[in-house]
């Protein structure tokens, strides 16, 4: 009889196995070429489709906006044909001469100032309520809520007591009629659209029966009608004295509309949630609200964030129907600066589009990427990390 | 230790703790609970036991109303919960619940599981919430988990924060919806070994669980359930021993196998 010890073979282990590190991974580039754009044959054909389609496409856009551009100049000619480019690109000289239009539209030159300054005031706010590190978060959204609105109004509107010559909103133009009206349509639509989705889940029959009437009302109709409807019938609802001025009227406008769909996407949200969780927090003694806002809305906001974003991005780019009622958006400026006679060339049209286009991209291509890093950011902290 | 009865006006409150009367219950057609009667003690401890689907979780969630009835009353800590929101929320302040899946919010660390109804519902300040939490956490012998988030626990790490997260409020009342039945056979026995140094407190405990030894060890009653009545209701040694209903005697085999 003899113990295990005494019986183990040599080629036993009497101490643990070394941690080896792991082996380092070759990030050669022709390697990484190999396996990831290489490494079959319906890649291979991927591959090659993909680097055609890039050959016709990326040149020619390359040649169009930057090689044959005309960067300067103070009229037509500039942007013509000529001897020494035969073969005009964009004529962004018209964007410079136009650009102080296409930012302020008629905001008289001496007041425009005031517009920098709510851009910087609003930036400021954007800033530290996304900047998720920021400190006093709290202070940040008072800020951007509640302070933001009242001081920006004055602002741009003027405010005579303090010496701020009042402008009529029908002077307004350009980018920031844009950013106005998407600002005002996002931080609406949220929580009402919050509202109308707990209105909507509601065990109170007629608070249900109005939610979901005004949601699919709301979004059974274009936008065009529901602005419509609000620059036409809102007067016809409130006293002439107290009718809101025509930007007012289109700011509700997308205010409803964006809350409807809003309604719907964090009506989805709260859907993913599980009925564990609204028990568990009632069995603690919270009362409906507290459940909400601190157990099952900040889970199911998480969820929708990117339908969120999505629908912001959607709405950013709504804004730009807001020219039906007579605003005059980013977009309409560009309109308008597109028929100038001292800049009529082949090209003036095309550059002003391009440059649009330049702009809904850089705003709503901004806000996906910020919601990337959120839900990439979330994600890690749910499934694993600790703080 | 964290003494549970300093809740505040522990002591005026009557002898009943729970007072069931005449409860029925259909979903639908289906008849869950039929005319359950039972008075529970303060500082009783009751296991409910019985095959599944015999109404006794439904029985446990009505005494903190997150079901309603149909006809009957009940009357918990002497305030009767009516449909009046402000009674439900009244005793849903005394009672603490532990649910089968935990029901912790993923979206808050451990800590703030724990302070969340403190801070809320009590509106105690914040660091007497957390200074409260970290004692229940030690006594259930988590409190370096507090700042994690409950994902990164174990089932049964997991479940002793719930339970943690319902003494926060100080509840007079525990009730237990088969705690340890959504765990992994190894967790099983901290829970129960925490839930046992509960029981030695005094806090009145309504446990729906199929762990006979834990209802031999801690119950002052055991009930067995079956098609939505109490069949039996007895003293856990008369109740194993000398089991008076046929149902009983069946299911003991079963489960004691």
């Amino acid at each position: 009889m003899s113990t295990v010890a005494d019986a183990s073979p040599l080629y036993l282990r009497r101490t643990p196995a070394r941690t080896l590190p792991p082996p380092t991974r070759r990030a050669a580039p022709i390697d990484w070429v190999r396996r990831n754009l290489l490494s079959s044959p319906a890649n291979i054909i991927a591959t090659l489709v993909c680097l055609v389609f890039i050959t016709w496409i990326v040149p020619p856009l390359v040649r169009f906006l930057l090689i044959d551009a005309t960067w300067s100049g103070s009229d037509r000619t500039a942007c013509l044909a000529s001897a020494t480019n035969p073969n005009p690109g964009a004529c962004w000289a018209f964007v410079r001469a136009w650009l102080s239009f296409f930012i302020y539209g008629f905001y008289p030159v001496a007041e425009r100032w005031r517009v920098d300054l709510f851009f910087i005031a609003l930036a400021f706010g954007v800033v530290w309520l996304l900047w998720l590190s920021a400190p006093r978060r709290d202070i940040g959204a008072v800020y951007f809520f509640i302070v933001l609105p009242v001081v920006s109004s004055m602002l741009l509107r003027g405010f005579p007591p303090i010496g701020l010559a009042s402008v009529s909103t029908t002077l307004w133009g350009g980018v920031l009629v844009t950013i106005v009206v998407a600002t005002v349509g996002m931080v609406a639509s949220l929580p009402f659209g919050i509202l109308l989705a707990l209105g909507r889940r509601s065990t109170m029959p007629m608070v249900k029966i109005l939610s979901v009437t005004f949601i699919e009302f709301v979004r059974g109709v274009p936008l065009i009608t529901v602005l419509f409807m609000a620059s036409v019938m809102l007067p016809l609802f409130v006293p002439e004295r107290f009718a809101p001025d025509k930007l007012v009227r289109a700011y509700i406008g997308v205010a409803l509309f964006a809350s409807a769909y809003m309604a719907e996407v964090v009506r989805g949200g709260l859907a993913a949630i599980p009925r564990g969780q609204y028990e568990a927090a009632q069995a603690l003694g919270l009362g409906y609200w507290r459940m909400m806002a601190l157990v099952i809305l900040p889970q199911a906001l998480r969820v929708t964030l990117p339908n969120i974003v999505n629908t912001f991005v959607g709405l950013f780019k709504d804004t730009s129907l807001v020219f039906i009622v007579g605003i005059f958006d980013f977009l309409r400026t560009i309109e308008a600066a597109r028929g100038d006679q001292t800049w009529a060339s082949p090209v003036t049209s095309l550059t002003g589009y391009v440059f649009a286009a330049l702009f809904y991209f850089v705003f709503c291509y901004g806000m996906s990427r910020y919601a990337r890093r959120i839900e990439a950011r979330l994600r890690r902290r749910a499934a694993v990390k600790e703080r | 230790m964290a003494n549970v009865q300093d809740a505040p006006g522990a002591q005026n409150r009557p002898d009943t703790a729970v007072e069931i009367i005449g409860l029925n219950k259909w979903y639908g057609e289906f008849h869950v609970l039929r005319d359950i009667n039972l008075t529970v003690a303060r500082g009783e401890r009751i296991v409910i036991c019985g095959p599944s689907g015999g109404g006794k979780s439904t029985l446990l969630r009505c005494i903190n109303r997150l079901e309603d009835w149909q006809t009957g009353r009940i009357v918990v800590d002497g305030i009767e919960l009516t449909d009046d929101p402000r009674q439900i929320v009244a005793v849903r302040r005394d009672v603490g619940m532990v649910f089968q899946h935990f029901n912790l919010f993923p979206h808050l660390t451990v800590l703030e599981n724990c302070t969340l109804a403190p801070i809320w519902v009590r509106r105690m300040p914040k660091r007497d919430a957390e200074a409260l939490a970290m004692r229940y956490l030690e006594r259930v012998k988590i409190p370096e988990q507090a700042q994690k988030y409950p994902a990164r626990l174990s089932g049964g790490q997991q479940q002793r924060v719930a339970i943690a997260r319902a003494l926060c409020m100080s509840p007079t009342i525990m009730l237990f919806d088969e705690p340890t039945s959504a765990l992994d056979p190894e967790m099983v026995k901290e829970v129960l070994d925490t839930m046992v140094e509960l029981a030695t407190d005094g806090i009145t405990m309504l446990v729906v669980s199929h762990e006979m030894g834990f209802a031999r060890q801690v119950a002052d009653r055991v009930i067995l359930m079956d098609d939505g009545q109490i069949v039996e209701i007895n003293e856990p040694k008369a109740f194993f021993e000398r089991p008076q209903h046929e149902r009983t005697r069946l299911f003991l085999q079963q489960v004691l196998r």
